[in-house]
């Protein structure tokens, strides 16, 4: 359970399947020693998201997961009050009023506050089941306002019901906060966390990680696309360079089409698993040939 | 923390304590440009006490995590790191402790409370007209003395953030019924009929992207133009909207943060130190790729007001540009080109750049006086 080294994590995330390199893992672990929030930022499909899963599932944590969007509040990402059932229970106590003696005001009105009724949001969920892990997912999607907010759960990790008190974790969850920097987070968010930008993985990696998320894929073609990938992400003329997932994708569409080797015809076919824009598709159809060759 | 760091032999020069050299290095750090505060300091010195201080190699990750706040600062603290504990010279750049003293601008002579003789009156006539002339003057051709007084006119320049309506609805007192507001309340009356609650769509404003050229042919405005964007910025913030700001010439450089400064001339000192490459050549059309490709494409222009100030003289490939404009144009809710030249007399836009980018424009406006920069203010806020 306990991690004592960065070679440590790197090796407990190896064994779930992520792979990471060193500078990845010395954060990771520095993340989880000093119990400071992690903020991923990088190119889409370089494993942000993949990390956290990775993590949840080697610590052996539950992983609660909060998507961000435009105009996400406080009360989709902490609690809410239930209040169809709590109608529902104060009519109960109307119908068995005539039986039983009566409740005090107070104490119906108290009844109504219960923990039962109230409806854990993702951050609420995550500070009452820690330890586990966090996953702020997008926080750039959100609006700048609720990263005031984040910034008061992460530096205190407790949240404050008014009708019920305080709900503090044990042990502070393992927070990872992704953004694909589509705004410049708040200088103050960014100073609670430790800072990591993903870049995408080199050859003999991504040939390890297609081996391992695809063991289906024979290797040979695995080998043969992830080079073409990296191609491809060299040249500097493509909208959208294909990520880590989008390597994946294609060596999967390939595998189901039965393909060992890749060649032209198969290859162009199933190219919309990995460019996903018209002008892109058109200029890896046309390198495509001189690429194979090669 | 900085208690328990030990210095063991031989790893960091003996003659000063771990801390110090540490601490030392955040310091030079922040002399090269990357906002180092004192939060991000002791989360650095934590951090290297949790991996040990004996692994340069550790000491790098651990403050490329705790000292960095983005990809432009990775490649600073890479520099200095290697100056710092390797070499121990040749750091990129120092920053003078205090940006220069602000300098106050005069009022205009118009301002001025002129006294109630009638020569006072035909000299404040006098003045308020050459106020209104240098509204129209092409800023390029200024003296220092005209610029100066000319800094202190931005002020006047007024921009209403452009809305956009969110997929968001904000309760109203007319419009739609909010059927789940309704319902909430009428629950909580335990189901009686509550009254009706109505909702619309809500505004928010716009994000505007100002591009400036800065290269060596646009050298004369660029000192106005960098006000401009400082004013916008100021203005837009005060109403709640974002403005951000880039640089475009040989490279791209993200000036929002030194705009952010309040103080007009503090921030143009601040934005000088950002921009690597004033007065280079352009290269339009690689620029605004690498803009689209690290900001652009994945929300920075998406849906926004996009204004690109550029006299179009371009040293690359002019159907690079064009390639970019149209990826920019479809992304991007309202693409105005700013063009100095345009303004002038006997003016064609001829220049490949132009050519090749007007197609992909909405607007393609002057921008060499003030009284222009009015106009183009007037132009965002309507977009």
């Amino acid at each position: 359970m306990e991690l004592e080294s960065t070679r440590d994590v790197a090796t407990r995330l190896g064994e779930t399947g992520y792979l990471c390199d060193e500078s990845l893992a010395t954060v990771t672990f520095l993340a989880l020693r000093m119990q400071r929030p992690l903020l991923l930022e990088g190119e889409p499909g370089t494993g942000k998201t993949a990390l956290a899963e990775a993590l949840a599932e080697s610590l052996d944590l539950p992983l609660v997961r909060l998507q961000c969007y435009e105009g996400i509040d406080a009360s989709q990402a902490l609690y809410d009050w239930d209040f169809p059932r709590q109608i529902l229970h104060l009519r109960a106590l109307e119908a068995t009023a005539a039986a039983k003696e009566h409740p005090s005001v107070e104490e119906a009105e108290k009844s109504l506050y219960d923990a039962r009724f109230l409806l854990a949001r993702p951050v609420l969920a995550a500070l009452q089941q820690s330890p586990a892990v966090l996953l702020v997912d997008e926080v750039d999607r959100a609006d700048d306002e609720f990263e005031a907010f984040l910034l008061e759960v992460l530096s205190t990790y407790q949240v404050t019901i008014p009708e019920l008190g305080t709900v503090k974790a044990a042990t502070p969850p393992i927070v990872i906060l992704t953004s694909n920097r589509t705004r410049e987070l708040h200088d103050a968010l960014k100073r609670r966390c430790l800072y990591h930008w993903i870049e995408h993985p080199g050859l003999e990696r991504e040939v390890e990680i297609v081996r391992s998320r695809a063991p289906e894929v024979s290797q040979a073609l695995g080998r043969q696309v992830v080079t073409l990938v990296q191609q491809l992400r060299d040249r500097d003329d493509l909208q959208k360079p294909p990520g880590v997932a989008e390597t994946l994708d294609w060596a999967r569409a390939l595998h189901h089409l039965g393909t060992t080797e890749l060649d032209l015809a198969t290859a162009a076919a199933t190219l919309g698993a990995l460019v996903k824009y018209r002008e892109d598709a058109d200029r890896v159809r046309q390198a495509l040939d001189r690429m194979l060759r090669a | 923390m900085s208690s328990t760091t030990v210095v063991p032999p031989g790893e960091v020069p003996t003659r000063h304590g771990a801390d110090e050299v540490l601490l030392a290095f955040t310091r030079a750090l922040r002399a090269a440009g990357v906002p180092v505060t004192q939060d991000r300091t002791h989360g650095f010195l934590a951090a290297v006490s949790v991996l040990g201080l004996g692994d340069q190699r550790a000491t790098y990750l651990a403050g490329r995590a705790t000292l960095c706040a983005g990809p432009d600062d990775l490649e600073r603290y890479d520099q200095v790191f290697e100056a710092w504990f390797n070499a121990r010279d040749g750091l990129p750049r120092t920053r003078p402790a205090q940006p220069a003293a602000p300098t106050f601008s005069e009022l205009p002579a118009a301002d001025t409370d002129g006294g109630a003789g009638e020569a006072d009156e035909e000299v404040v006539r006098a003045m308020a007209s050459d106020t209104e002339v240098l509204r129209h003057r092409d800023v390029a051709s200024m003296s220092p003395a005209e610029r100066a007084r000319l800094a202190g006119m931005f002020a006047t320049i007024r921009l209403r953030p452009p809305l956009r309506r969110t997929a968001r609805h904000q309760a109203w007192h007319r419009g739609d019924i909010d059927a789940s507001r309704t319902l909430r309340a009428s629950l909580r009356r335990l189901g009686e009929p509550a009254e009706i609650a109505w909702r619309r769509r809500g505004v928010r404003p716009r994000r505007v992207v100002l591009l400036v050229d800065v290269s060596g042919s646009m050298s004369g405005y660029a000192d106005p133009l960098l006000r401009l964007a400082h004013r916008f910025t100021q203005v837009a913030r005060e109403r709640g909207g974002v403005v951000e700001t880039f640089t475009v010439g040989t490279r791209l450089t993200h000036l929002t943060r030194a705009l952010r400064l309040r103080d007009p001339e503090r921030a143009l000192v601040a934005a000088g130190e950002t921009v690597p490459d004033w007065s280079g050549g352009t290269r339009l059309g690689e620029t605004l790729r690498f803009f689209l490709d690290r900001w652009g494409q994945r929300g920075m222009a998406r849906g926004a007001v996009v204004v690109v100030v550029s006299d179009g003289w371009e040293r690359g490939d002019p159907s690079l540009l064009a390639e970019q404009m149209r990826r920019l144009h479809r992304i991007a809710h309202r693409v105005i080109w700013v063009n100095p030249h345009r303004g002038k007399e006997g003016y064609e836009p001829v220049q490949q750049g132009v050519l090749a980018a007007l197609p992909h424009c909405d607007d393609f406006i002057a921008g060499h006086s003030l009284a222009t920069y009015a106009e183009l203010a007037e132009v965002v806020s309507r977009a």
